[in-house]
């Protein structure tokens, strides 16, 4: 189990390291000037020169590159055009908020796809397995910003029921930070009011973004599960009289989760994508919003950033995925080490 | 040749045709026995035929380019404009009929860049192998690593934003899905006993990758094609939404949304109705790649 769990982190180790090649690929061998881009849309040619020399442009690319991963191991993002703030402090600041929305809609879209996927398959062509269809094809279908415009016309604006966005009302006091996260800071503070206003602003942009994440997982749920309750084993469990519930939520459910962790890997990446278009519809104050207002303003060092703090996170879920499924699989430990 | 031999080749072609056309008849009778994939079918091509007659059918076509008419700024949906009106007084059903055009040369460009990047890649690395295939696999997965959206959006950000842009920014991280499906697949032929008979004859392996391996990699290919025309349609809308894809006058349906976005609610049909088209594309794109699955290439699911 060691050696497997060592492999797999050598294995995020490289893909850090190619990842970093493809960020620093896009910063400097873009088609366009990069200390034009850094400079802003407004510099002088004497300003863009300054900001070549400065960055050490003139140098040569293995030169720059090693630089480049130089600050960037030692924390150094650059800084924002906009604002003047440093990018590590920024990215800082808006990732719990972040992190809050894709958790919470991860979690909602397990609870619920995977046991709709699992009664989908125990009661085929039932009204719930039509149903499951229909949430399946539509969810991934369907534009994660759209919905949420339509969620805010409908149930923000014409029934009221909920704020239309933002993380708290100007009135409601934010609780004093513990672990950044604020729904968690308000509940330890014991600030009521505050919980139930995060509360509030949180469930339609957690219900827009966990709606395709939701619509796949209980796709591949639904599919494993019909495979998995035909195998000899599930028929025989049933022959000993076993009841239905205990065979498909037992026995089936566990190898059927493989693939259906996968996807909730995969998933969970794309989620950290679409906080870029849900955070925006929403003004969720978060890294999407920031990389979104960055790329309109062609403020580029943001961006970046964003981007290489999305694929760290995205590498370390896939290494939770495959720990996840050694734990699911003792095969697979033995295999891999 | 003789006659006979004459007849014998008709023969064997008329065979072969026959042959082909049961197989087609079997196909179609899979895949029409499923109503989603036959909506599928239905959906995209009722789109298609959109996209092909659009300007023809629709009432106002200035409206696509930039005409301005004040006078009618922001009315309801009426018999006159059948989605309502836009904030310049641009005819909305107009634009969104128009916007099929742009939305399906975007995700066909998209499409066809990355599989003519990812196809041969995948070949290479299922097939060619050694430290290249390597080098492509882990290549390939660092792509994969970072989701579409946030790699377009920084690429876009360095090129500039503009329609072309976001096209070639998508389309550059599209490839890896294709390197990955034609690994596998590429990975089972090879062992197959044709590929092993063809090796014997003395075929050369550049030849035996590009008339055995390939082709019979084309179904799955065909199946991710289906499904990708949708997702990068609503990839590249998503730029759109963003303001980092297609600009004004324009009428591309993401970017459509962004700025009927200003106007909700009262004037919810300048964003409500480009959305929907949206989401009976993808739909139609996804239940089609589905369908096709099921009758090209049953034994992989999902």
């Amino acid at each position: 189990m060691k050696t497997y769990f060592a492999a797999r982190l050598a294995l995020v180790g490289v893909m850090l390291f190619g990842l970093l090649c493809i960020t620093f690929a896009i910063t400097y061998l873009v088609p366009g000037d990069p200390a034009r881009l850094a400079a802003g849309p407004d510099a002088t040619d004497d300003m863009v020169r300054t900001l070549r020399a400065q960055y050490g442009l003139d140098r040569p690319l293995a030169v720059q590159f090693t630089t480049y991963v130089g600050g960037l191991l030692h924390g150094d993002l650059g800084r924002s055009l906009r604002s003047r703030n440093d990018v590590r402090d920024d990215l800082v600041r808006f990732f719990p908020n972040t992190f809050e929305l894709v958790t919470l809609s991860l979690l909602l879209a397990v609870v619920l796809g995977v046991p709709l996927g699992m009664l989908a398959a125990a009661h085929r062509d039932t009204w719930i397995d039509h149903l499951a269809r229909v949430v399946s094809v539509s969810g991934v279908a369907v534009p994660a910003f759209w919905l949420g415009l339509m969620l805010q016309l409908l149930i923000a604006l014409d029934l009221g029921w909920l704020p239309l966005g933002g993380r708290l009302n100007l009135t409601t006091p934010p609780p004093a930070p513990i672990t950044h996260v604020l729904l968690l800071d308000a509940l330890l503070r014991g600030q009521w009011a505050t919980f139930a206003d995060a509360f509030r602003h949180a469930v339609l942009p957690v219900v827009t973004l966990c709606f395709p994440a939701l619509a796949s997982i209980l796709r591949v749920n639904r599919a494993e599960m019909i495979e998995t309750l035909r195998q000899d084993y599930v028929v025989s469990a049933r022959a000993q009289g076993i009841s239905n519930f205990r065979v498909v939520t037992k026995y089936a459910l566990r190898n059927a989760m493989i693939p259906t962790l996968t996807m909730i890997g995969l998933r969970y990446g794309w989620m950290l994508g679409g906080t870029l278009l849900v955070e925006s519809v929403f003004d969720w104050p978060g890294i999407g919003l920031y990389a979104v207002n960055s790329a309109l303003s062609s403020d580029f060092l943001p961006v970046m950033g964003v981007t290489l703090l999305i694929g760290v996170n995205f590498m370390l879920a896939n290494l939770l995925v495959d720990l996840g499924y050694a734990w699911l699989d003792p095969r697979l430990r033995r295999t891999a080490s | 040749m003789s006659t006979r031999a004459h007849a014998l080749a008709l023969r064997g072609w008329w065979e072969d045709r026959r042959s082909a056309a049961r197989e087609a008849q079997r196909y179609a009778r899979i895949f029409g026995r499923n109503i989603a994939s036959v909506a599928g079918l239905g959906l995209v091509m009722a789109f298609i035929a959109i996209a092909v007659i659009g300007p023809w059918i629709v009432p106002y076509p200035e409206d696509a380019t930039g005409a301005v008419h004040l006078d009618r700024k922001l009315q309801a949906p009426s018999r006159a404009h059948w989605f309502g009106t836009d904030e310049v007084g641009d005819d909305v059903y107009t634009r969104v009929v128009l916007g099929t055009r742009v939305s399906f040369q975007i995700g066909l460009v998209i499409t066809v860049i990355a599989a003519l990047i990812g196809v041969p890649l995948g070949v290479v690395a299922g097939y060619v192998g050694g430290m290249v295939g390597e080098v492509v696999l882990r290549v390939t997965d660092v792509f994969l690593a970072v989701p579409a959206l946030v790699l377009a959006v920084a690429v876009v950000s360095a090129l500039g934003s503009g329609i072309v842009n976001a096209v070639i920014a998508i389309a550059l991280v599209w490839w890896p899905g294709y390197v990955r499906l034609v690994h596998g697949k590429a990975l089972a032929i090879t062992q197959e006993s044709y590929v092993e008979a063809a090796r014997a004859v003395g075929m050369g392996r550049a030849r035996i990758a590009f008339v055995h391996v390939l082709p019979n990699c084309l179904s799955p290919i065909l199946v991710k094609a289906s499904m990708d025309m949708g997702t990068a349609i609503l990839t590249a809308a998503s730029l759109g939404f963003i303001g980092l894809g297609a600009q004004p006058p324009n009428p591309e349906w993401g970017a459509m949304i962004s700025h009927g976005r200003n106007y909700l609610p009262t004037w919810w049909w300048y964003s409500a109705f480009p959305g929907l088209a949206i989401y009976l594309t993808v739909l139609g794109f996804n239940l089609l790649g589905d369908g096709l699955r099921d009758v090209l290439d049953p034994k992989s699911r999902l």
